[in-house]
């Protein structure tokens, strides 16, 4: 019984949601406002914070309204003959009506000029996307079960980041502890807190290398606009340049086992001589030597790296 | 089958059912073992495929139900995160291949020979062999959830290294898939045998109903991706037991192989679980409009584009996996290619609705659902095609969103409504309209529940196969379980309606519905043991599509 008066309390407090669910159409069109992190009853993407997540947000909204713009077409065509030619109605079947290849010639011939005038926008931002040239600085991330082991290439500094000690208590089978009650700045960190964040520096071409120690996994900070999967034995490539400095949230998004909804990832995003300060006070990780160890046993991740960070080394 | 096909299709179903049945076989009344066990009958082994098909959609249902319980609310209340994976990964198998799939073998099985004018399929033995393997290959997968060490947690996909990591259940699902496949490609090699062979004279190809054409294309893509499916898991196999480095990077192979393999399997097989639904759609549509098919040869050629492009567009799946940016152009292309057959079908079935008389029974508006809400799953897959914004997509419940509306509200529905409008035809009784109304409604409202927010929480950021989230996501999931769990219940009222039709009801007339055409209405309701013991005289205007002009 204490069960269901907990849900029952749950859902009471879930109640001031109502009324911002009336706010939803604002929400869906001032969605252009940064929203870093997922925000209740969040209709669509976020733009994020970078002019590639920007980008993609454009294309994202682009395609949405040529599927809106579709369906009311189809749909309102449908409503129309539901409506016009019932049988109740008096409805008499014009069965002749059976072929134009006129009309058949129109709607194939539309929609793929359709798909061309949506493919030329969405090849360039690919092209720009992929483009991992002139990086200032190379972040290694390797993705284990159920952890993130980040090193930045070229200096000793190398650390693991992991879930956040209070939402990995709080999410144990019948902990007890309400998700609801983890929150940074008011805004609920609940399985997207780390122990120690990545930190980048604003203004600046970070390029990573993405990679993997044991099963696949995949780097996902929604607000820097891609995905990466980490790949055992491989190395993936991307970027960012990050414009606003703050706290930015995201999840492993390939399946990599029991834990896999619990490696979250937390990028801040501070000024460059931010940066330059945190970099200096960390300590030197001996631990950069023994992240190759851990590699060894794929030898292909481990000597691309040793070779040099700025060889593109996806050997596919 | 040489020597079956020499002779006339007559004779063909007196092979297969030897002297006994002759001409007293309505006199001699088979036991219930040998009736169901040993059935050669395309018309009892296609009501074991529906019924094993029916109980597969609820225990792939009673999973479902699990993950929605446990989505309930933020925080992990009732299952561990093994075995909400475990839940995850056999709910997609049982539902992909023991409940979509033999659905649709058992709709074959019933209708191609009524509707082409044959007594039985090519091939009855082989169909017997085909449908009874079934039931031994979903034990071998639905007992690893007994094994120590649980089920196969690792996704239906396997993908290594993580499927590997599985302890006994990795044997168990890869022997239950050969079994699977070794069952889907002995069907559709029957349904290939048996169109191509059994038409009654006159019943041109070009003639044949939309069903009768979406399936011969089905089952060549059948035959042509289960081996590779088979391929795929042996090297699991042979990764897993027998020291093999297929899928290992340290042995010089390559995880990401795996994927290529798996998807071009992968993408026929979601081809696979909508063409027949489409070919059922082409043929409710008609004739609730009382008028014929608009564009029936555009119609076919569309199917068959679909068909041959599903071959060639595979790695949409893995845009993320760090493909060359030409291989990822190339893919988004020819992905975004295939809406424009999807675009002819759906614009075909509009027009044959204008200027036609409708009506809306049950299996009308089943159609129209499909209609609707496939093409809702067809536009996210427009989007999903776009590379730059999959990045953000890829593995998110928007995802999880497109590919239930294309597989629930697409085949799931084009399956509910063929069974409404043959299921007078099989059993000889109308069903309950209201009640068919009721569970077309209850239906349609839950399911939309269930999956159009999970849309929004893919696009806020909520990952795919997570048993907990953030509580910026719980309000939508809240919505999505009450979703889930109307849905699941409204189908306990089809189980209801469908037994009750095969026990009794208003008697139902050979046509049944006023605007239907097509060979399988000229027989009455029940049709006899043997469909067409001779060939049937054909008139055009029997037919649905009897006029080849266009």
């Amino acid at each position: 019984m204490k069960r269901v008066s907990d849900v029952l309390r749950r859902l009471r407090e879930r109640r001031p949601g109502l009324r911002q669910a009336l706010a939803w159409p604002a929400l869906l069109l001032f969605a252009g406002s940064a929203l870093a992190d997922p925000q209740r009853w969040q209709l669509n993407m976020a733009p994020g914070v970078t002019e590639t997540s920007q980008a993609v947000y454009g294309l994202h909204m682009i395609i949405l309204w040529v599927c809106v713009v579709v369906a009311i077409i189809v749909f309102g065509a449908m409503a129309y003959c539901m409506f016009a030619f019932r049988k109740s109605r008096g409805a008499v079947p014009d069965t002749s009506l059976v072929h134009s290849t006129w009309v058949e010639i129109v709607w194939t011939t539309i929609p793929v000029i359709v798909l061309i005038v949506m493919a030329i926008p969405s090849t360039k931002v690919l092209i720009r996307m992929s483009d991992v040239r002139d990086a200032e600085l190379t972040v290694k991330v390797t993705g284990y079960q159920w952890k993130w082991r980040y090193e930045y290439v070229g200096t000793p500094v190398n650390f693991v980041s992991s879930l956040a000690r209070d939402s990995d208590r709080t999410r144990q089978l019948r902990s007890g502890l309400d998700p609801a009650a983890l929150a940074k700045d008011g805004v609920n960190t609940y399985l997207l807190d780390v122990d120690k964040p990545l930190v980048l520096p604003v203004d600046t071409k970070v390029r990573f290398v993405v990679t993997a120690d044991d099963v696949i996994h995949a780097w996902w900070v929604p607000s820097l606009g891609w995905k990466q999967d980490a790949i055992p034995g491989f190395i993936n490539e991307a970027w960012t340049d990050i414009k606003t400095p703050g706290t930015y949230r995201g999840v492993c998004a390939e399946l990599c086992g029991k834990d896999h909804g619990f490696m979250p990832i937390v990028v801040k995003a501070v000024p460059k001589a931010e940066f330059q300060q945190w970099l200096a006070a960390q300590p030197a990780n001996p631990g950069s030597v023994s992240a190759m160890a851990a590699n060894a046993s794929v030898p292909t991740a481990g000597a691309a790296l040793a070779a040099s960070a700025a060889v593109p080394a996806a050997a596919r | 089958m040489a020597t079956v096909t020499a002779h006339d299709p007559h004779a063909a179903a007196h092979d297969a059912h030897a002297a006994a049945h002759d001409a007293h076989a309505h006199e001699y009344k088979q036991g219930f073992f040998e009736r169901w066990f040993m059935s050669t009958n395309h018309k009892d082994i296609g009501t074991l495929y529906l019924l094993f098909s029916l109980l597969m959609f609820f225990i792939g249902g009673a999973m479902a139900m699990v993950i929605r319980a446990e989505l309930f609310q933020p925080g992990l209340q009732l299952v561990h995160p093994e075995f909400f994976n475990q839940m995850t990964t056999i709910h997609a198998l049982v539902m992909i291949f023991g409940a979509v799939m033999p659905a649709f073998v058992g709709l074959a099985n019933w209708m191609i020979p009524m509707m082409i004018g044959a007594p039985d399929m090519a091939l009855p033995r082989m169909n017997n062999w085909s449908f009874w393997i079934l039931p031994f290959a979903f034990t071998l997968l639905l007992m690893t959830l007994f094994l120590p060490g649980g089920g196969p947690s690792g996704g239906w996909t396997l993908y290594p290294p993580l499927s590997l990591q599985g302890g006994y259940n990795v044997a168990f699902v890869i022997f239950a898939i050969h079994m699977m496949g070794v069952s889907s490609i002995m069907g559709a090699i029957n349904v290939i045998a048996t169109i191509l062979n059994m038409r009654a004279p006159g019943m041109d190809l070009l003639k044949m109903p939309l069903f009768v054409w979406s399936w011969l294309i089905t089952a060549f893509l059948l035959i042509a991706v289960m081996p590779v499916l088979a391929g795929a898991v042996t090297m699991l196999l042979t990764d897993k037991f027998f020291g093999t480095t297929f899928f290992f990077a340290g042995g010089g192979g390559d995880p990401v192989m795996y994927q290529h393999i798996f998807w071009f399997f992968g993408h026929p097989e979601v081809y696979i679980m909508i063409l027949p639904a489409f070919g059922i759609v082409s043929e409710i549509i008609p004739t609730f409009s009382r008028k014929p098919l608009f564009g029936y040869q555009a119609m076919v050629y569309a199917v068959a584009s679909i068909a041959f492009l599903s071959f060639i567009v595979w790695a949409h799946h893995m845009f993320t996996v760090g493909m060359p940016l030409g291989g990822e152009l190339y893919f988004m292309y020819a992905t975004m290619l295939i809406a424009v057959p999807t675009g002819v079908k759906v614009f075909n079935w509009v027009s044959t609705m204008y200027k036609g008389s409708l009506t809306f029974e049950t299996p009308m508006l089943f159609a129209l659902g499909f209609i609707i809400m496939f093409t809702i799953g067809g536009f996210s897959g427009l989007m999903l095609a776009i590379v730059p914004a999959d990045f953000q997509y890829h593995d998110t419940y928007f995802v999880v969103a497109h590919f239930h509306y294309v597989l629930v509200t697409g085949a799931i529905f084009g399956i509910m409504a063929g069974c409404y409008y043959w299921l007078p035809k099989w059993t000889g009784h109308m069903y309950n309209e209201t009640l068919g109304k009721w569970h077309f409604w209850l239906s349609t409202f839950f399911v939309n529940l269930l999956f159009f927010p999970q849309h929004f929480l893919g696009l806020a950021g909520m990952q795919r196969r997570v048993p907990d989230y953030n509580v910026a996501f719980a309000d939508f999931n809240l919505w999505s379980s009450i979703g889930g769990f109307g849905f699941g219940l409204s189908q306990l009222l089809f189980a209801y309606i469908v037994i009750r039709t095969i026990r009794g009801g208003t008697p139902a007339t050979a046509q049944v519905w006023e605007g239907a055409h097509g060979l399988e209405w000229t027989l009455p309701s029940p049709p006899p043991h043997h469909s067409f013991t001779t060939p049937p005289r054909i008139d055009d205007r029997m037919l649905a599509h009897g006029d080849v002009t266009h």
